[in-house]
């Protein structure tokens, strides 16, 4: 339910305002300021983003009621945490109230009914004071009632606005003025329709100004009768917020659930509001009457939900956010279940899943949510003796928690149903749970997480802008070295958001997403298990690919210029890096290389992939479906790579060489010699041209090493190795066995192996070779997800798709002669079973996938390879956009 | 050089290195242990209260010393020195019943400073150095009231902090001020009143001068005294078209770095720090050392946070040399593109479109 028009309504509270609640005049009048606060504080408390206030009343000094107002807000920060409106059709009431607040505020309004002058002259002063703006359709004409008026006047105040004055666009809302329909006069039968379609052209032809609307007007005609009132109010803004219509001034405590208007009503009001038949008004009219009589308490008094089974009447308590009953069908649910636990896990949560869904479909609004989740916390409430109880005999009461989590809701998001349920969960698992509430500063939430030493943070949040404070948490974890796991839920975060924004920024541990508090528990005990490398690495990758995908779908769409994307290239601080030296410079040859010392090396999960089953090594195992084969799989690889040791099947060769290197642009240059004069070779890269979010480098491999101009000394490393001699005779032993079967489990294991043998000299390289991480201590596992220092792309891979690059390295490495292996026509290896690569060093030097590339930088790319341009684009076709 | 031709070198010289504030006043006087006769000179020999603490004053009386001191901060590296009238305001001023002389002080603290500015800048062309007019938050606030038993009471209104700010900014630009800079805001109220008076001067004079806006942390929740957030903060003030936003003062640069990357993404001005020399100990002294202070400020101009650096109180010409060097190697925070929304704000920022 990210990004839905539920979410981007804002609701500004009516109740604060003399001309629409006779309560709130009253108060006012009486001088009874502490109690008018406290209609706004309800107002903030049910959901209200904004507060209107508005003292236009003849028998008040208005200004004076204004500023004292005002001035008594500033001292409730729960209340003026949120921007207020300033309410006035007098000017000078306006500008006293600008004069009282310190945030942004939004004046309401301004229009042309008095001409062009006096309206742009107001406009100056509100920018003056830094405020927004309501502009009703008014002008010098009159008010707009027609479509066709309202578009009218909005485009002119518009153009003068933006054009005359730079007022922001962003900071006009537009009234386009919503009038009473069934009145009994046929010329206001359209209006509800005419406010509609003037806000979809409004929105569609002004870019980035917004529309809203006082909505009771529209139900005028039906004082008296709340409840039909409701209904239409609920269906008008189903409707005009589909259009565009993004704000609007409501009673934040009272809306009807637009799927909870019995259908017979809906359809009547549908009829009204969408002008739908000439006689609507007379059938809602006559229909009205009879919810006339039950009126108000209509909804109370309809128990009928209550002869329903007992989950479906949480859900409905959820739904409508009746807190009357809760606790007794809680309790009833309570014994029908074995745990309490049950209880929240099933109907509690059932019922949540049915309040998101409305919300995600624009049928209930934040107000209603912010009820259910009072109904919850109701509900919750009455379980936890029962499951502290339930600890107690368990007699996990005094066992030491299992883990320590720390959970938030993130700065600016006030939301903590899913985080109070997710808190609960984990408690009843036996987790030690430090809620720190809502709107916690990243600050306060990793200090407290190193003052408890906590194993796990949990964040959530309601709102789109807390996407980013968790991006600013993530980036502060990995900014202060914090190597706990990360776990991201709540309504607008996703799985794409945590992998694409949040991952990316964590390297130190993971961030992982949870979709629900049914989740949680799971996810929480894998992390703090035996196995939690595996299950981090697993989601670390799975992440990378999905951002990979996502980065390729963004590159369609837009890419950066070759000169933008170079100037963003990544900008590693040479001045204060030495660059380590090779121990031994030229190559070295790894000949008939002990193959059990590569046995153990072997990353299993491609080796199911081959076979067709997907699935993470060693998980896979205990998979319902595919167990099974897996593991008979596995045992007759276990016997067959046996055999091949002991019997050299096969034979591993390797060269690896390191040599004097400095980077010119995008290319790399290989020295004769430490005088790095004599260039004895080019390795050319590509540099990616997508749009990268803000703090991240458009890369390319030259990035990792060391430019000319830094006067720095750097190296480059390359190697080329293979398990794949012998291959090819066995497999003809077999082929002439018929034995197709093992002669694809030895192509699979050879592959596997000269992985294997990839990997092995790379770690030699870290520790001894090059040596830059002499005291590396990584498992198997860490070194599956690629936990060290440095990387070893490969020609032909994501990071440089130019396989013709494999030339320069085997002739660097002379590695014909020292292995036996060759390069085909199109550059693949032979024998198959072979890998290569070039090693860089540096701290920064990441994997990273090249995406699409331009036209620009196809053709410099040629330029510098002395291709023609048709050579270039054959050769890297993948790439092209 | 005139004002526009240094106007328009600090504004290519921004894009390119990151910018050197001056550092604290108050400790740098307090080292000359000057005496009541010492403020009072000749002109105030007789003055009929104590003046001793009122620092601005010391433009007309020892204008020597506020010479050495911006002499001693340009020497440091500084591209900018502050005036000393920070408190040089009728409001601010009352306090020693001295409001007739707060336009005075203006002109004259700003002429002090563009004298010594403008022998620093013939000595170093390829350095002009600036003069910021130094507008404090005066000592009433705008929107809390001082009476804890009667919340709605305020001991000043807006229009009277914009009578009182539009004089100092007179003064201030009068005198040869380059840039206008309203700092250590701990009420918002009280800057947006500031930078109003500010933008009507300069309507009234036909003159754009760049104006800075630096506010405080006053505890640490991480907001300023009245209530708001730093992006709140920064919502509240972004219509002023700033030159630079930041903070000042407060706990020294660990408590800051928070407010900082708050607004970071979200402003599309440049951004300025110049904190504490840490906190002080209790004795009142500030004891972090100047190495000390310029590695924390190393690190943000190393995570690319910041565009104008300098030093509050506790801090010396030491420190700002050695701010200065420290982040001399990197490249200044690349200001970003601020997707177009709607950002209003109450006490907490909020965003949507």
């Amino acid at each position: 339910m990210s990004n839905n028009a539920a979410q981007l309504f804002i609701n500004v509270g009516e109740r604060t305002n003399v001309t629409g609640s006779a309560r709130f005049r009253k108060l006012i009048e009486a001088d009874d300021y502490n109690t008018a606060i406290e209609v706004a504080r309800q107002q903030v408390e049910s959901g209200a983003q904004i507060i209107d206030i508005n003292m236009d009343e003849g028998m008040l000094d208005s200004e004076k009621a204004m500023v004292t107002f005002l001035n008594l807000l500033a001292a409730e920060p729960d209340i003026s945490r949120v921007p207020i409106m300033i309410d006035s059709s007098k000017w000078h009431v306006i500008e006293a109230g600008l004069k009282c607040v310190q945030g942004k505020a939004i004046v309401n309004s301004i229009s042309l009914k008095e001409g062009e002058e006096p309206f742009l002259e107001q406009a100056r002063t509100i920018r003056n004071y830094g405020a927004a703006a309501v502009v009703m359709a008014f002008d010098e004409t009159g008010q707009a009632d027609t479509e066709d008026r309202k578009v009218e006047i909005c485009e002119r105040a518009y153009h003068l606005l933006t054009e005359r004055i730079g007022f922001p666009p962003e900071d006009i809302i537009f009234d386009p003025n919503i009038f009473a329909v069934a009145t009994g006069i046929p010329e206001h039968n359209n209006y509800a329709m005419d406010f509609i379609n003037a806000t979809r052209r409004i929105k569609e032809n002004l870019p980035y100004c917004h529309v809203s609307g006082g909505v009771s007007n529209l139900s005028f005609s039906f004082r008296g009768n709340n409840y039909v009132r409701e209904a239409m109010h609920s269906v008008f803004l189903y409707y005009a917020i589909k259009a565009g219509m993004d704000m609007g001034i409501v009673n934040a405590g009272a809306l009807l659930v637009y799927d909870d208007i019995e259908a017979d009503l809906r359809e009547l009001v549908e009829d009204v509001i969408l002008n739908r038949r000439e006689d609507a008004t007379d059938r809602l009219l006559e229909a009205a009457e009879a919810y006339r009589e039950q009126s108000g308490a209509k909804k109370e008094q309809d128990l009928s939900w209550r002869e329903k089974p007992v989950g479906e009447r949480i859900t409905h308590a959820l739904v409508h956010g009746i807190d009357q009953y809760v606790v007794e069908d809680t309790e009833e649910a309570r014994q029908q279940f074995d745990r309490p636990l049950y209880v929240i896990e099933g109907p509690l949560m059932d019922g949540m899943n049915v309040v998101g869904d409305l919300f995600g479909e624009g049928k209930m609004f934040l107000p209603q949510v912010v009820k259910s989740a009072r109904v919850m916390k109701k509900a919750v409430a009455h379980l936890m003796p029962y499951m502290e109880e339930e600890k107690r005999q368990m007699g996990l009461a005094d066992a030491p928690a299992a883990g320590k989590v720390i959970m938030a809701t993130v700065k600016g998001d006030v939301h903590d149903i899913g985080k109070n349920i997710v808190g609960v969960v984990l408690q009843c698992n036996n987790y030690e749970v430090i809620d720190l509430g809502v709107m916690v500063p990243a600050q306060k939430i990793l200090e407290t997480a190193q003052q408890e030493k906590a194993d796990i943070i949990g964040l959530s949040g309601l709102i789109t802008p807390s996407l980013d404070e968790m991006v600013h948490v993530a980036k502060e974890m990995q900014r202060l070295k914090f190597n706990i796991p990360l776990l991201i839920g709540g309504a607008t975060t996703s799985q794409i958001h945590t992998a694409v924004k949040i991952s990316p920024n964590y390297n130190n541990d993971q961030a992982i997403y949870v979709r629900d508090a049914s989740r949680a528990v799971g996810v929480v005990s894998k992390l703090l298990s035996e196995s939690a490398a595996a299950y981090k690495s697993e989601i670390r990758e799975s992440y990378r690919e999905l951002a990979d995908n996502h980065a390729r779908g963004q590159g369609r769409r837009k890419s950066l210029s070759l000169a933008q994307a170079r100037a963003n290239k990544l900008d590693i601080n040479w001045a204060d890096y030495e660059p380590p030296v090779p121990r031994q410079l030229g190559i070295r040859t790894f000949d008939r290389l002990d193959l059990s010392l590569l046995v153990d090396r072997i990353d299993w999960t491609p080796f199911f992939a081959t076979w067709g089953i997907a699935g993470k090594y060693p998980r896979i195992f205990d998979d319902a479906s595919k167990g099974e084969t897996a593991r008979s799989l596995y045992e007759d690889a276990q016997k067959m790579l046996t055999t091949i040791v002991e019997e050299q099947w096969l034979v591993a060769r390797g060269v690896a060489g390191f040599w004097p290197a400095n980077a010119d642009g995008d290319d790399i240059l290989v020295y004769e010699d430490e005088q790095r004069q004599a260039v004895r070779a080019t390795f050319y890269t590509l540099r990616q041209q997508n749009h990268r979010p803000a703090g991240k480098a458009n890369f390319a491999l030259s990035d990792f090493v060391a430019p000319t101009a830094s006067g720095k000394a750097d190296y480059i490393g390359g190697f080329a190795v293979t398990t794949g001699f012998g291959e090819e005779e066995k497999s003809a032993w077999f082929d002439s066995k018929h034995d197709d079967y093992s002669k694809i489990m030895l192509k699979a294991l050879a592959d596997r192996l000269a992985e294997a043998f990839a990997e092995h000299l790379h770690e030699q390289v870290r520790k001894g070779l090059w040596a830059y991480a002499p005291d590396e201590q990584l498992s198997n596992a860490a070194l599956i997800a690629e936990q060290y220092q440095g990387i070893r792309p490969a020609p032909g891979y994501p990071s440089q798709p130019d396989h013709t690059e494999k030339a320069t390295l085997f002739n660097l490495l002379d590695a014909e002669r020292c292995t036996g292996m060759k390069l085909t026509q199109s550059y693949a290896m032979w024998p198959g079973a072979s890998v290569s690569g070039l090693y860089f060093s540096h701290p920064q030097a990441q994997y990273f996938g090249l995406g699409k590339i331009d036209q620009e930088q196809l053709e410099d790319y040629a330029r510098r390879k002395g291709w023609d341009v048709a050579t270039a684009e054959r050769w890297l076709s993948p790439v092209l956009s | 050089m005139n004002r526009d031709q240094r106007i328009a070198a600090l504004k290519e010289a921004v894009k390119n290195r990151i910018i050197i504030l001056d550092g604290g006043k108050g400790t740098m006087v307090q080292s000359y242990r000057l005496t009541e006769a010492d403020y009072r000179g000749e002109r105030f020999a007789d003055w009929h209260l104590d003046v001793k603490g009122n620092n601005d004053l010391l433009i007309l009386t020892r204008p020597d010393v506020i010479t050495e001191i911006n002499d001693a901060y340009l020497a440091a590296g500084a591209d900018i020195i502050e005036t000393d009238t920070f408190s040089s305001t009728r409001i601010a001023m009352a306090d020693y019943e001295m409001e007739d002389i707060a336009y005075e002080l203006n002109v004259q603290g700003a002429k002090i400073a563009r004298e010594i500015a403008d022998k620093w800048t013939e000595k170093t062309p390829d350095k002009p150095r600036l003069v910021a007019g130094s507008i404090g938050p005066t000592n009433r606030t705008a929107s809390i009231s001082p009476d804890v038993n009667n919340p709605g009471f305020r001991a000043i209104t807006f229009d009277e902090l914009v009578a009182t700010y539009a004089e100092q900014t007179r003064g201030l630009i009068e005198g040869g001020a380059d840039i206008i800079l309203i700092e250590t805001i701990f009420d918002t109220l009280n800057a947006k009143a500031a930078a109003f008076a500010a933008r009507q001067v300069f309507r009234e004079l036909d003159i754009e001068l760049p104006i800075m806006i630096s506010g405080t942390i006053t505890d640490f929740s991480g907001r300023n005294l009245s209530g708001q957030t730093p992006e709140a903060f920064w919502y509240s003030v972004r219509h002023l078209q700033p030159f630079s936003i930041g903070f000042n003062c407060s706990f020294g640069a660990d408590q800051l770095r928070p407010a900082i990357q708050d607004i970071d993404d979200v402003a599309d001005c440049y951004v300025s720090v110049y904190p504490n020399a840490g906190l002080p100990n209790e004795m009142g002294e500030y004891d972090q050392s100047a190495e000390e202070m310029a590695g924390k400020l190393e690190e943000w101009a190393r995570d690319g946070l910041i565009n104008m650096v300098g030093g509050c109180c506790g801090s010396t010409p030491q420190h700002i040399a050695a701010v200065a060097k420290a982040v001399a190697p990197f490249a200044p925070r690349k200001i970003p593109q601020v997707p177009v929304k709607t950002r209003l704000s109450g006490l907490e920022p909020f965003v949507f479109g």
